[in-house]
């Protein structure tokens, strides 16, 4: 198949890839976000929990 | 305890519970995902042939009629949430209906979008006040207002309970506003074009839409639980902040 | 306990009341929202005759909106609010006292200046006692179901858009049915049908928003 042609999809190459493009985008877009936004809570949150260990220790040693 | 056996899933609202399960399922999930929705391409693509009336422009359907049923499907799935949420106090149940939301937003858009783009060459025109893409609308400013409540009360368990109650309200009204807006739509006499889906549908361009609509489940589940989990863990750190606090 | 709602009616009544300044504000509200229109659409009087329902009703819907601010605000602020729960007069039933109250004040208005309005637009006389009795009909439906978000949002800052936001896709439905009642009498159409859907939407809407409402008021009180 031509790949030209596949794209030109007969006129309506711009509605088809626009709807695609701008799903797969947004899609893409949400997944990264919410990896990013677990993973950024996973940090702080054991960081935190070191912190407090920490000082907790030091608290009954002091 | 013996009620956690004889309901094994009642084991899973609990965040401990829920947390490593959600890790398990998040990456097969993304991965049907993919999978499914690459196949569901080729099908739609390459095997289903071009419509004698709307050319290739149909193919629009592929992604807009599986965006179109996520949204209405995940703001159900969110108002039983929110039944749950706010009846039996289940913690897991608002951050479920509150991961929920975003998504449901998203499809919704991608539906407007998509069923706008694919207007243009079937109407001549990116919008009309059809009695569906209406209701879509009004339906995505249903999602905006949830977010926007929860988002705007500072206080998380009041925040949590008056969303839930909204998005409750709101699902009685979601099919009182599409009897409504339909009603209006032939008062007005305006174009009352359907997709022409059922009429020439074959075989490939039903196992391609159906395969898109599982692909879009599918990632509704792993990007869902994914931001359920962020959502623990941030309720986590609040909690241990505050622990840490009182005890100074 | 008649005694007792009527009590709390006329205490809600001249609360109110006393408040001129809000009630002015709602009116001339509607007033200015109606005159925009011609101002920003065209002074011709076919056209201006053919927009009236919906430019009046979508008007009527805003003021609704913005008086409903007022509904809960104050007397959460005092603390009112909490001790009428502990009333022996049951909540849904203060709350529906209190409404009707509200829409006494700040909705009856509106409707009575409806007429002055449907001739500025052109209306014919009919068309003025449809547009006239499907605000009359459809306002106590907006101020039911605007409590339930009024409640939600009572004492959040910057509420007035959120209320807009949460209430606007709840009003779509008697939106459609008031506008569409004034739009099918002048087109010489029957209106039954309007008013029996807006009738049954008042009645169930009576009945069940107090319940909703004192829910969203215990969500927020709690």
């Amino acid at each position: 198949m031509d790949i030209a042609e596949f794209l030109h999809m007969g006129g309506h190459g711009f509605y088809i890839w626009g709807s695609y493009g701008t799903a797969l985008f947004l899609m893409v877009i949400e997944g990264i976000w919410v990896f990013k936004r677990r993973n950024k809570a996973k940090k702080e949150l054991e960081r935190m929990e070191a912190d407090f260990a920490r000082v907790d220790g030091q608290g009954v040693n002091g | 305890m013996s009620m956690t056996r004889r309901i094994p899933w009642m084991k899973y609202a609990s965040a401990s519970n829920f947390y490593p399960l959600a890790d398990r399922l998040v990456p097969i999930f993304m991965g049907l995902a993919l999978v499914l929705a690459v196949i569901g391409l080729y099908l739609g693509f390459v095997v289903a042939p071009i419509d004698y009336q709307q050319g290739n422009s149909y193919r629009i359907m592929f992604i807009h009629v599986p965006a179109a049923w996520m949204s209405m499907f995940i703001y159900l799935l969110l108002a039983m949430y929110a039944i749950i949420s706010l009846v039996w106090r289940v913690k897991m149940a608002d951050i479920m209906a509150y991961s929920l939301a975003p998504t449901g937003a998203m499809f919704t858009f991608i539906a407007l979008l998509t069923g706008a783009l694919w207007g243009r060459p079937t109407w001549g025109t990116y919008w009309i006040w059809d009695a569906r893409l209406t209701s879509e609308l009004l339906l995505l400013f249903l999602y905006l207002g949830y977010m926007g409540l929860y988002s705007a009360i500072p206080d998380r368990q009041r925040a949590s309970r008056a969303a839930a109650f909204l998005a409750i309200v709101g699902a009685v009204n979601v099919p009182i506003i599409y009897f409504s807006v339909i009603w209006w739509n032939t008062l007005h006499q305006g174009s009352s074009f359907s997709f022409s889906e059922g009429a020439s549908m074959t075989d490939a361009m039903l196992y391609a839409l159906l395969l898109m609509a599982l692909a879009c489940w599918a990632y509704t589940i792993a990007v869902v639980l994914r931001r359920a989990q962020a959502l623990i863990l941030e309720r986590k750190k609040v909690a241990l902040w505050a622990s840490q606090i009182s005890k100074k | 306990m008649h005694k007792m709602l009527w009590a709390l009616f006329s205490r809600d009544m001249t609360l109110f009341m006393h408040r001129k300044q809000d009630v002015v504000t709602v009116l001339g509200f509607f007033l200015i929202a109606v005159a925009l229109f011609p101002l920003g659409i065209s002074s011709d009087p076919e056209l201006l005759r053919t927009i009236a329902p919906g430019a009046i009703w979508i008007a009527a819907l805003f003021s609704t909106v913005l008086a409903l601010d007022r509904l809960f605000s104050e007397d959460l602020d005092d603390g009112t609010l909490e001790q009428q729960m502990l009333m022996p007069v049951p909540i849904s039933l203060m709350l529906l006292v209190r409404l009707i109250a509200h829409w006494v004040i700040t909705s009856l208005p509106i409707v009575l200046l409806a007429p002055i309005m449907g001739l500025q637009f052109g209306l014919a006389f009919n068309e003025i006692v449809i547009l006239t009795l499907s605000l009359l009909v459809g306002t106590p439906i907006l101020v039911l179901l605007g409590a339930i978000g009024a409640a939600l949002t009572v004492g959040l800052k910057s509420s007035g858009g959120l209320v807009t936001l949460l209430l606007l896709p709840l009003y779509v439905p008697v939106l459609i049915l008031g506008s569409s009642a004034v739009s099918s009498v002048m087109n010489g159409a029957d209106v039954t049908a309007h008013f029996s859907l807006m009738g049954a939407a008042l009645i169930i809407s009576l009945v069940l928003s107090p319940f909703a409402v004192a829910t969203a008021l215990k969500i927020t009180l709690d």
